[in-house]
This record gives C-alpha cells, sequence and structure tokens, in this order.
C-alpha cells in the first residue's frame, strides 16, 4: 500500500491503524497538534479517550493492555505531557506491558535549546523504556512504529516510545507501511535447549516433593491452557504471584495459593520443604522471596523465563531455561512422567487450615462492628465468581484482594506489581473495560490511592466508561501505616489522611455513588454496584486500624511468615 | 564478595543513545566505570565499546545479562584481565629545555616510548602499555616537570573468542 505526499502525522496515523490499534488514550498539546489534527479524520476508525493527566492516559494504555493481550497505546505532547508519562513508563517496564506511547517533540531545529516544552524525553524515559527512539523525518515516522511494535509486543513485553519532532509531524512523505519482523540485535524467541530441557524432566521425574510456582509470564505467553495440561499431567502443587493470578483457575485442585508477603501461608512455608523448584515466567521478586538466604536453599530450581537475564539474577537455577512457556510447557509435559502427589499436597492443606482458623475465617466473618476488607472482597469473589475483571491500587487493599479475590479467569487481574504505584487503579480500570468491553470491570481502591487519580473520573463521565470503583475506605495510608505499628513504635507519621466526600465527588461528575458503613448493607450494595448500568461508585467505609496478616517482615525467609 | 578488574566487551548497533542505555546499567547498581572506548568494529556500522570496571564476578555477570538485554545490542562479554591482551596510550607534556640535560634518550629507550613533537616550549612524549607501565614513565617524567598528562581508556581484545562475524552469523540465523 503505498500513498504519495501524506503529512508525517498523517503517517502516524496510517502506520497506527496498520498495526490493528482502535483505541487510544492521550491529551493534546502544542507540539503534538499535527498528530491530533491528523487524528480528527480518523475518528471514525480510533476511538480515543481524552484523558485527565497523561499519567492517567499510560496507565489506561496498560490496563488496555493487560485486559486484552494488544498492545496499549498512548498520545502525549513535549515536555510536561512526556514527563507525565515516566511514572507509567517504570510501572509498564518492571511488569512487562506491551505499550507504545507517542509524544509530540519541539521542532528539530529547537532540539537541545531548552525552547517551550521541550524536554530530553529520549534521555529521561531511557530507563524506563525497552526500546526509545526520536524522529526528526516524516519518512522515518513508518519504519519506527513497525519497529515500536514489534519490540513492545515480542519477547519479554514491555513500553516504548516515539518521540516525534514537530517538523516530522507536519513534513510530507511517501507511505508504505511495512511491518517489522526481524532484528540481529535481538532474539525475542528464544530456542529451547534440549539439555537443558532433559535435564528439567530428570529433575522433575526423580522428585518427591516438586513444587511449580508461576507468574505473569504464562499470562503474557498465552500459555494458560498449557499450563494446565502440565499441571495436570504432572500432579505438582502450584503457587502464584501477585501477577501471575488467574494464570490457573483458583478452584484447581492442585492450586494451592499466593505467594509473597503478604500471601498465603502454605505457600511460603512449604518453599522451604520442596525437593524441587520450578519457576515459569517469575522473577523471584523480593516481595516472593523475603531473604534469599533463606529461599528455599534445600531445593533443586528449574527457572524458565523468555528473558535470559532473569536466570540466576536472584536465585541461582539448578537448571536454567530461556523459552516462551508456551512453547516449552508441552515439550516439557512430554518428557515428564504422570504422577499423583496427593500426600505433598495434603500438606499444604494443613497449612491452609491454620491459615483459615487463625486469619482468614475471621477476616470474613468478622466479630467486630465495622466492617472489614477482607469480607468485602470475599464477598465480591463469591457474588462474581472469581469472574470479573478486578483491578487494583496499591497498599492493603491490594494484599486483602489479592488474597481473598478468586481469579478464575486469565487476565482478570490488573495491578500495579513491581512498582507499586499509587493512582494505577482508576485509569488502568478504564483500559481493561476497552480492553475487554464484554466484562464487568471492578477497580478496587484505597481512599489515598483514589485521590492520587482521581481526575479521572472526568474520563469515565465524557466516555461513558462502564467501570464500577469499589473504595476501601479506612481513612489511613493503611499500609504505611500498618509498618509503623509494628516497626515504628505506632508512630503515625502523616498517616492520618483527611478525606473528601467521595459521594459528592462522584456526584460531582455525574456518577451513580453509595456509601455504606454496615454490614447489613454489603449485600445488597455490592448488587447494586455490579448489576448498575454505567459507572458507578461504592465507598466502604472499612475499620480504620486494620492489618493484614499473614506477613514475611522485612529480613525473614518465606518460611518465617507470620501468622499474626 | 572480592572486586575484581573486568573488561567488558559490547557490540551494538550504531544508533544514538546506545551509550547512555550501557552506562545506565552500570549506574543503577552503583557501578564506577573506571574506563570506557568506543570505536567501529572489523565490521561496518558494528561498534565496539571496552568497559572497565571493578566489581565481583557475581556483579558483573549480571550487568552483561543486562547489557546484552538491550535491544540494540548484538553481544556482550566479560573477561579478567589475563584473558586479554590491552593497551592504553598516554600523552606526557613535558618542557623541552628541562629534558636537554641529555637523559631523554634513555628515557625513550627504557620506556619504549617516543617523541610526538618537539617545540620550543614544550616536548610530547608518547607512550602505549599497561596501566603500570604508563604510571612508570610517569613517575620518571615527574621528576623534569610535568606539564600535561593525559591517558586513554582501555582498548582489549580477548584471547579466547569466537569471531564477531560468527556471532552476527549465529544471530542472524535465528
Amino acid at each position: 500500500m503505498k500513498n504519495n505526499n501524506i503529512s508525517g502525522a498523517e503517517a502516524v496515523m496510517k502506520s497506527l491503524t496498520q498495526e490493528g490499534v482502535d483505541t487510544i488514550f492521550g491529551y493534546p498539546g502544542g507540539a503534538i497538534m499535527p498528530i491530533y489534527d491528523a487524528l480528527y479524520s480518523y475518528r471514525d476508525q480510533v476511538n480515543h479517550l481524552l484523558v485527565r493527566h497523561e499519567q492517567g492516559a499510560i496507565h489506561a494504555a496498560q490496563g488496555y493492555a493487560r485486559s486484552s493481550g494488544k498492545v496499549g497505546v498512548c498520545f502525549a505532547t513535549s515536555g510536561p505531557g512526556a514527563t507525565n508519562l515516566i511514572t507509567g513508563l517504570a510501572d509498564a517496564m518492571i511488569d512487562s506491558t506491551p505499550v507504545v506511547c507517542i509524544t509530540g517533540q519541539v521542532a528539530s531545529h529547537l532540539l537541545g535549546t531548552d525552547a517551550f516544552q521541550e524536554t530530553d524525553v529520549i534521555g529521561i524515559s531511557m530507563p524506563v523504556t525497552k526500546w526509545n527512539i526520536q524522529v526528526t523525518r516524516a519518512e522515518d515516522v513508518p519504519g519506527a512504529i513497525a519497529k515500536a511494535f514489534y519490540i513492545a509486543r515480542s519477547g519479554r513485553p514491555g513500553p516504548v516510545l516515539v518521540d516525534i519532532t514537530k517538523d516530522a509531524q507536519f513534513g510530507e512523505t511517501t507511505f508504505e507501511y511495512q511491518p517489522f519482523l526481524k532484528m540481529r540485535s535481538y532474539s525475542p524467541v528464544p530456542k529451547i535447549d534440549v539439555a537443558a530441557l532433559n535435564a528439567a524432566a530428570e529433575l522433575i521425574n526423580s522428585a518427591q516433593r516438586p513444587y511449580l510456582l508461576v507468574g505473569q509470564g504464562v499470562l503474557l505467553s498465552n500459555a494458560e491452557s498449557e499450563l494446565l495440561d502440565f499441571v495436570n499431567h504432572t500432579g505438582i502443587p502450584v503457587a502464584s504471584t501477585l501477577l501471575g493470578l488467574g494464570a490457573l483457575p483458583a478452584n484447581h485442585p492442585q492450586y494451592v495459593g499466593y505467594l509473597g508477603m503478604h500471601g498465603n501461608y502454605a505457600p511460603n512455608v512449604l518453599t522451604n520443604e520442596c525437593d524441587v523448584l520450578i519457576a515459569v515466567g517469575m522473577r523471584f521478586d523480593d516481595r516472593v522471596t523475603g531473604n534469599i538466604s533463606k529461599y528455599a536453599k534445600q531445593a533443586k530450581v528449574i527457572h524458565i523465563d523468555i528473558d535470559p537475564s532473569e536466570i540466576n539474577k536472584i536465585i541461582p537455577a539448578r537448571v536454567g531455561l530461556v523459552a516462551d512457556a508456551k512453547e516449552l510447557l508441552p515439550e516439557l509435559k512430554g518428557k515428564c512422567q504422570q504422577r499423583n502427589h496427593s500426600e505433598w499436597i495434603e500438606e499444604f492443606h494443613k497449612l491452609d487450615k491454620l491459615e483459615h482458623e487463625q486469619v482468614i475465617d475471621g477476616a470474613i466473618n468478622p466479630s467486630s462492628n465495622e466492617l472489614r476488607m477482607a469480607e468485602v472482597m470475599h464477598m465480591l469473589s463469591e457474588k462474581t465468581k472469581g469472574d470479573v475483571v478486578v483491578v487494583t491500587d496499591v497498599g492493603q487493599h491490594q494484599m486483602i484482594t489479592s488474597r481473598y479475590y478468586k481469579y478464575e479467569v486469565s487476565r482478570t487481574n490488573i495491578t500495579s506489581g513491581g512498582l507499586g504505584t499509587m493512582g494505577f487503579a482508576l485509569p488502568a480500570a478504564i483500559g481493561a473495560k476497552l480492553g475487554n468491553p464484554k466484562k464487568t470491570v471492578v477497580a478496587v481502591i484505597g481512599d489515598g490511592g483514589f485521590q492520587m487519580t482521581v481526575q479521572e473520573l472526568g474520563t469515565i463521565m465524557q466516555f461513558n466508561v462502564d467501570v464500577k470503583i469499589l473504595i476501601l475506605n479506612n481513612n489511613f495510608l493503611g499500609m504505611v501505616r500498618q509498618w509503623q505499628e509494628l516497626f515504628f513504635e505506632e508512630r503515625y507519621s502523616f498517616t492520618d489522611i483527611q478525606n473528601p466526600d467521595f459521594v459528592k465527588i462522584a456526584e460531582g461528575y455525574r456518577i451513580e455513588s453509595t456509601k455504606i458503613e454496615e454490614r447489613d448493607d454489603l449485600s445488597s450494595a455490592l448488587d447494586k454496584m455490579l448489576n448498575s448500568h454505567g459507572a458507578y461508585l461504592l465507598e466502604v467505609v472499612v475499620g480504620k486500624q486494620e492489618n493484614v496478616f499473614p506477613m514475611m517482615e522485612t529480613g525473614a525467609g518465606v518460611s518465617e511468615i507470620r501468622l499474626n | 564478595m572480592v572486586n575484581t578488574s573486568f573488561n567488558i566487551s559490547i557490540f551494538t548497533e550504531n544508533r544514538i543513545g546506545i551509550l547512555n542505555r550501557i552506562t545506565i546499567i552500570f549506574t543503577r547498581r552503583h557501578l564506577n566505570i573506571e574506563s570506557i572506548t568506543a570505536s567501529e568494529s572489523e565490521l561496518e556500522g558494528v561498534y565496539r565499546y571496552t568497559i572497565v570496571v571493578n566489581t565481583s564476578l557475581d556483579q558483573v555477570k549480571k550487568v552483561v545479562g543486562q547489557i546484552e538485554k538491550q535491544v540494540e545490542v548484538l553481544k556482550a562479554f566479560y573477561h579478567e584481565d589475563d584473558e586479554v591482551v590491552y593497551q592504553e596510550i598516554a600523552l606526557y607534556k613535558v618542557s623541552t629545555k628541562s629534558l636537554q640535560n641529555g637523559s631523554s634518550e634513555r628515557i625513550l629507550r627504557v620506556h619504549n616510548a617516543r617523541i610526538l613533537t618537539i617545540e620550543e616550549g614544550f616536548t610530547i612524549i608518547e607512550k602505549t602499555g599497561k596501566p603500570d607501565e604508563l604510571k612508570l614513565l610517569f613517575n620518571e617524567l615527574q621528576g623534569y616537570g610535568i606539564l600535561e598528562y593525559v591517558k586513554s581508556g582501555r582498548v582489549a581484545i580477548s584471547k579466547p573468542m569466537k569471531t564477531l562475524e560468527t556471532y552476527l552469523k549465529e544471530l542472524e540465523d535465528e
């Protein structure tokens, strides 16, 4: 397809539509005006959502990517527009989310001159992008965008930024789009090392207490059914990282729970009892491992990841397998014996019973008058059968949701994992809804995080985005308060937050809303929220000083996780 | 862990910003770069960096892994000093008058150095070698008054290594 003499800006739009982009989150400004002008002619093909802050645009693009599996796209202008993307880029980088950001830039003759709204976005974004490029000529636009999409979505996905100078947007070019297919310096799909594969199978076949940890890599490689086959065949118990939740349905008989600092008791403790530890698409984050000198020292570790630099980065691997999980798991399954590890799994159930007695039962059926976060999330999980998209922010409500919401379906858990970005949930929920319009999307947010990106209620209002917003309000910055209570002698330094009337704020944005404080109102309020047409905000006032347990303290190993 | 001097060789595509991407990886781990040189390699369009760092083996392995992960990096290696042949180059500016006591011939012979230029006011001596050899000449010339001194970063070629072409071919066949 060849077009003569179109502008660089129009080449941007043509390239994006060639990549199948139909949704963009963005905010216009001086240096990106030619692209917005070109976008004006594409309104019938591309749904552009005007966000209220560029951070909202990139978090929405992340939510879109995470719920749909496609590349999320956002637009921002130069200078402050571009710098407002940085938090989201860092978040997408650490959580391997495919996003392409297009930023406008001052005209090329002004580069480096401190021109109005000029900032070195290439330099600033370098540590937080998988790749970035500055385009100064209209004819380079299609090639740069093609390469950007290829890099963002292939291998271990990540964010890419394309910075386009204003003269490149105005300049004329002939247009011919060729998808980018290959570059010699980058091998996104590693070849499976057969010797390592055999070694892994041998370890698994001879194991008495094998244990499988799954992470987001399984979702990113669309390997859910391959994982299920492998798990069913080998009989191995499976635990999940925060971002891996939903990779295996929570009701699977071999699923033993959620790993990490506030994870379930059994999967943490028994990490130090297994003989072979198989990690798929996870990176041994410090929130998963606790103190690494006390982590799975007895186990022979098989680490499967598409990113070679992850192997041996944190935990030494007996066998490192650099591979795409979707390709690897069937191969590995073919070499593994069909086994049953029910006795070993029974050990998980015993510890699980302990966690129920000491933590879970009391949390979901509390005797206190105050509502507890866990009972809210447990009820939401029951009512929705673990099958709505749940977007969480960062803090206590996030850990409670990961613990008590039973994710049965892949790509329904969207949260800021690695970076822990407060303010992520509201804009990410907008993107998640656009990326998976048929599913109900519930954004679970704390009272603190909600106020970090509250302006995106405007986006929800203007574009009628059907997201259900569930604020768990404890009138505290709860996670930090918990740490202050436990480790800083209850010196509550600036965690006591004074909140506005959230219902009135929602009313201001013409979003239906309710506030509840009583247990008797919870069930009907959740029903009303879930059955509402269009956006809805439900504020649930919960106990002011609730702590999240179990908890792995700083310096503690996985087997030292405390129940209370 | 014990710190050792490592020579990191990096081969990249020729593109703006790649050096920045590489140095960020050191900065992030609070590693100081002892020296860095960059030039085109024997293959047109492929750039070669030699970076010297003092760090642990564990750390250098992770750094090299993260360098190689960069999209436009073709290949990266690390070697200890005894696994590479390396050189540095130094220029010494001394006053011409101070050398006129007849010792310059001996200095040049002993240090295997050479004179690049002799002007009325100053003479520039050049020496290539290992850092300690350059330092020896520096110490000796200090007796004559060094007006200026400059030393390059290290260039290193590893002893055991497949040729770059072989690697590139492997990468392109993938």
